[in-house]
């Protein structure tokens, strides 16, 4: 296997107060890498420095082998990097299917794939984006990610708000996306989903990377140990 | 009669005040940012236009062909290197810029042209009409002038809602960081967006120039007509800036036709009343605010 | 642990503070030791540090970006013209009665200006100017559009009337300093401080926006307010273009900007720099405020902490304390 991502000892600060802390994170083609947390312990931190939207103080990214450290978030997506952002971040003044289409940035896409995933989205394609449930906007937020078939899908906090059977359906729509090939690196504070859901886990503790295993053989207690610090 | 004559009247010039007003409407909706050397910029496309009827053998209508897309190129570069990096620095910073260019070119403009006022000849178009009544007629220019709003008008809205670019421009006005996800530029996305209230601006600009005469120092004054126009109609609204600047402008023929001293008076007073009574604009249902 | 002292002021500080004192002693000393054509052009400069000092507390501590002030302006020039020519008021006398007027003036105003925020907030104001001029230069006992004499103080001797008016306007800028220094002090101060930080985290922590906001407006109207009665003292005219126009604002906006905005040095040193900037170079006409214009769009955008903010706001060197030192 290949690495598609690899994160190298990144520091990442907000003015004074530091976020992430010499965090390594290496993502294998084809892999569903779950990165675990606690509320605050660098999750979303970590996603959006590897979309681009907030620069490191140090270390680096690679994705399929090239240095991107340096580069501005509009020019990673068209690498086939896509971010689901924390707390969606549709555009309430566009239509469910205009937020599609603009998951393709400019260029021009059809969101057909994205209604057989969402089916119960085609009804709802002329309305507006703000007029819609939590787990709808979800659903469309993913879609809108998918729509520039993308080849690392970062999936940011899925669950967040959501009622347990929304976010049961939302991940049954995971295998049929990374069958298609797409690598999947996502952030959870739901820890059972998580586990369900990857083939690799990651825990986070207040910015530091306290474990890393695999998704089938680690045990409850080294998850607890390592979510908490104790 | 005469009063009917004055809101036929209003009704024309609301069409100038409204296509002046969707450079500004267009720069606040999608980057936020209050241009307060609208005004100058316009009167800058005006004397433009004077140039170059005075160096070639051109038409006054034949310079919008060289002056909207000069003005488009200045509006995308003074985003691009000028604006752009205002933009970080709080809400404060892009209005002190946008007042300093104002500043600086009323007096460029003063030290290249003099005070002295000008105008943009266009023969015989500026007085004929069509006669209605005894005394209600319909001036071929001000129908030319609305004419052309409509059309700028029904042209943004069509580019914005059908097109990837307008799309882009929606979605950025409403988070321009998420946009970047989408591999979309949000910088050039606002110099483009520039570009465009640029040249809407040009055309108000030299048109403007063609019905009254222009000096320097006039810009302040049309900046405030764009910014009364904008928020009668409600914010964030192209048809409500057609509204609000049709609104304005028959307040202000009306307003004169009491006393020529109450033409701008007027309009300024409909603005507070409207501030007052409907400050999400006459276009817009209470319940948006 | 180690005890933590806190203070308002280091050793620099109040010597800075003492040093005001005397300088303003200093000052007030001037029509003994010089000619009245250099008191005369001195009140000019204490004009533009009231101004600067106003708007900056409008701006730096409200966030309340105007381009209307020359509303109040204009309206304390106005008043001491009906003050003291048609109301008989000694026009000395008239120049407190004016700036309350000016006040007055902003309270209806500011319900009008406190519709729009931001950007429109700006433009917002300056129609409001526009109407107060407009409305003035409607005014038939004021002159109309073509103004009007203080022909009350003819019958001081010319020396004399410059020396009061000159101890006035001192007066006026040592008091706008110290009064937006002892506010900034307070709870209010405070509040506005952290309203200008962030409005609605502020709200979300019981500051009153709106009510603190429209403090700073008024007290703001008022000052200017004052500066307009001094410039129609120093002037014995007005003219609703030249009062009413929205140049000074241009004017305040230089000198806080380039001064160093919520500080209170910055606008003194700001209007230091804007009067020896006019006695230089406001004969080159248009050119001089294409200059003012440029260099306060590039202080904006390369050095925005302004002269003060940049240099001597960098250390802890402070001539008015108005924050807390740890130590």
């Amino acid at each position: 296997m290949t690495a598609l991502l690899t994160v190298e000892d990144l520091d990442v600060r907000y003015g004074d107060a530091q976020a992430l802390f010499g965090v390594d994170v290496t993502v294998e083609a084809g892999e569903t890498l779950a990165v675990i947390g606690a509320n605050g312990a660098g999750k979303s931190t970590l996603l959006k420095t590897i979309a681009g939207l907030l620069r490191p103080g140090r270390g680096r990214i690679r994705f399929d082998g090239r240095d991107i450290t340096g580069l501005p978030a509009h020019r990673r997506a068209p690498l086939g990097i896509a971010l689901v952002p924390e707390g969606r971040r549709l555009f309430p003044s566009l239509t469910v299917e205009e937020n599609l289409l603009i998951g393709a940035g400019l260029a021009k896409a059809r969101p057909d794939r994205i209604y057989e995933l969402f089916p119960h989205l085609v009804a709802l394609r002329r309305r507006g984006a703000g007029l819609l449930s939590g787990g709808e906007q979800q659903a469309v937020a993913i879609g809108r990610a998918l729509m520039s078939d993308p080849r690392l899908l970062l999936l940011d906090e899925v669950s967040l708000g959501l009622a347990p059977i929304v976010v049961k359906q939302l991940y049954a729509v995971l295998p049929a996306i990374t069958a298609a090939g797409t690598t999947v690196l996502l952030v959870e504070q739901d820890v059972n989903q998580a586990l369900a859901a990857a083939d690799r886990v990651q825990c986070l503790l207040e910015g530091r990377v306290a474990l890393e295993a695999a998704a089938g053989d680690v045990s409850r207690a080294a998850v607890t140990r390592a979510y908490f610090g104790v | 009669m005469t009063w009917v004559n004055a809101v036929v009247q209003g009704i024309l010039l609301g069409g100038l005040y409204a296509l002046f007003a969707t450079g500004l409407s267009l720069m606040f909706g999608v980057m936020r940012i209050v241009n307060l050397a609208h005004g100058d910029l316009s009167v800058l496309a005006a004397f433009l236009a004077f140039a170059l009827i005075d160096a070639l053998p051109l038409n006054a209508f034949a310079t919008l062909v060289l002056v909207v897309p000069a003005m488009a190129a200045l509006g995308w570069l003074l985003q691009r290197f000028v604006l752009q990096r205002s933009l970080g620095a709080g809400q404060l910073a892009p209005l002190l810029v946008t007042f300093g260019l104002s500043v600086v070119l009323q007096n460029v403009l003063l030290e290249v042209f003099s005070p002295d006022s000008r105008a943009l000849d266009i023969g015989g178009l500026g007085t004929a009409g069509l006669r209605l009544s005894g005394s209600v007629s319909v001036g071929w220019f001000g129908v030319l002038c609305l004419g052309i709003a409509i059309a700028v008008l029904v042209g943004l809205q069509l580019f914005l809602a059908r097109t990837a670019f307008g799309r882009a421009m929606r979605a950025t006005s409403d988070d321009q960081e998420t946009v970047q996800l989408m591999g979309i530029d949000h910088r050039r996305v606002y110099a483009t967006a520039t570009a465009i209230a640029f040249a809407t601006l040009a055309v108000a600009g030299v048109l403007f120039g063609m019905r009254t005469t222009f000096d320097p120092s006039i810009g302040p004054a049309r900046l405030i007509f764009a910014f009364e126009a904008v928020i009668i109609g409600g914010l964030g609204s192209l048809w409500g800036t057609l509204a609000g600047g049709v609104v304005l402008g028959v307040a202000q023929t009306v307003g004169a036709q009491i006393s020529p001293a109450y033409s701008i008076l007027a309009g300024h007073l409909v603005f507070l009343a409207v501030l007052v009574l409907r400050p999400q604009g006459i276009l817009r249902p209470a319940a948006a605010r | 642990m180690t005890a933590v002292v806190v203070t308002r002021a280091g050793t620099a500080g109040r010597v800075g503070l003492s040093a005001a004192g005397l300088l303003a002693l200093l000052l007030a000393a001037a029509p003994y030791l010089v000619t009245s054509d250099i008191t005369h052009t001195l009140v000019d400069l204490f004009v533009f540090v009231v101004i600067a000092t106003m708007w900056n507390l409008l701006a730096g501590y409200g966030g309340l970006v105007s381009v209307g002030q020359q509303a109040y302006l204009g309206a304390g020039a106005y008043a001491v013209i009906a003050l003291s020519v048609h109301g008989g008021i000694n026009a000395f006398l008239a120049v407190p009665l004016a700036a309350l007027a000016a006040g007055l003036l902003a309270v209806p105003l500011s319900f009008l200006a406190f519709r729009l925020h931001g950007g429109y907030f700006a433009i917002g104001t300056w129609v409001l100017a526009e109407v107060v001029k407009l409305v003035t230069a409607q005014i038939g006992p004021l002159g109309k559009g073509s103004g009007a004499s203080l022909t009350t103080v003819s019958g001081y001797d010319p020396d004399i009337r410059v020396a009061y008016t000159y101890w006035l306007a001192l007066a006026v800028a040592a008091g706008s300093v110290t009064a937006v220094y002892l506010l900034i002090r307070t709870r209010t101060g405070l509040q506005l401080t952290a309203i200008r930080d962030d409005g609605i985290a502020a709200e979300a922590a019981g500051v009153r926006v709106r009510r603190a906001k429209r403090l700073v407006y008024l007290i703001a109207g008022t000052g200017t307010g004052a500066a307009g009665a001094i410039v129609c003292l120093n002037t014995l005219t007005v003219q609703p273009e030249s009062v009413f126009s929205v140049q000074w604002s241009a004017y305040m906006i230089f000198m806080v900007v380039v001064g160093g905005i919520g500080t209170i040095e910055g606008p003194i040193v700001g209007a230091l720099l804007f009067f020896g900037l006019q006695q230089a170079l406001s004969a080159q006409g248009p050119v001089y405020l294409i200059i003012l214009g440029a260099v306060g769009v590039a202080v904006v955008l390369l050095a925005p902490r302004g002269l003060w903010g940049s240099t001597v706001g960098r250390t802890s060197i402070s001539v008015f304390p108005v924050g807390h030192t740890l130590r």
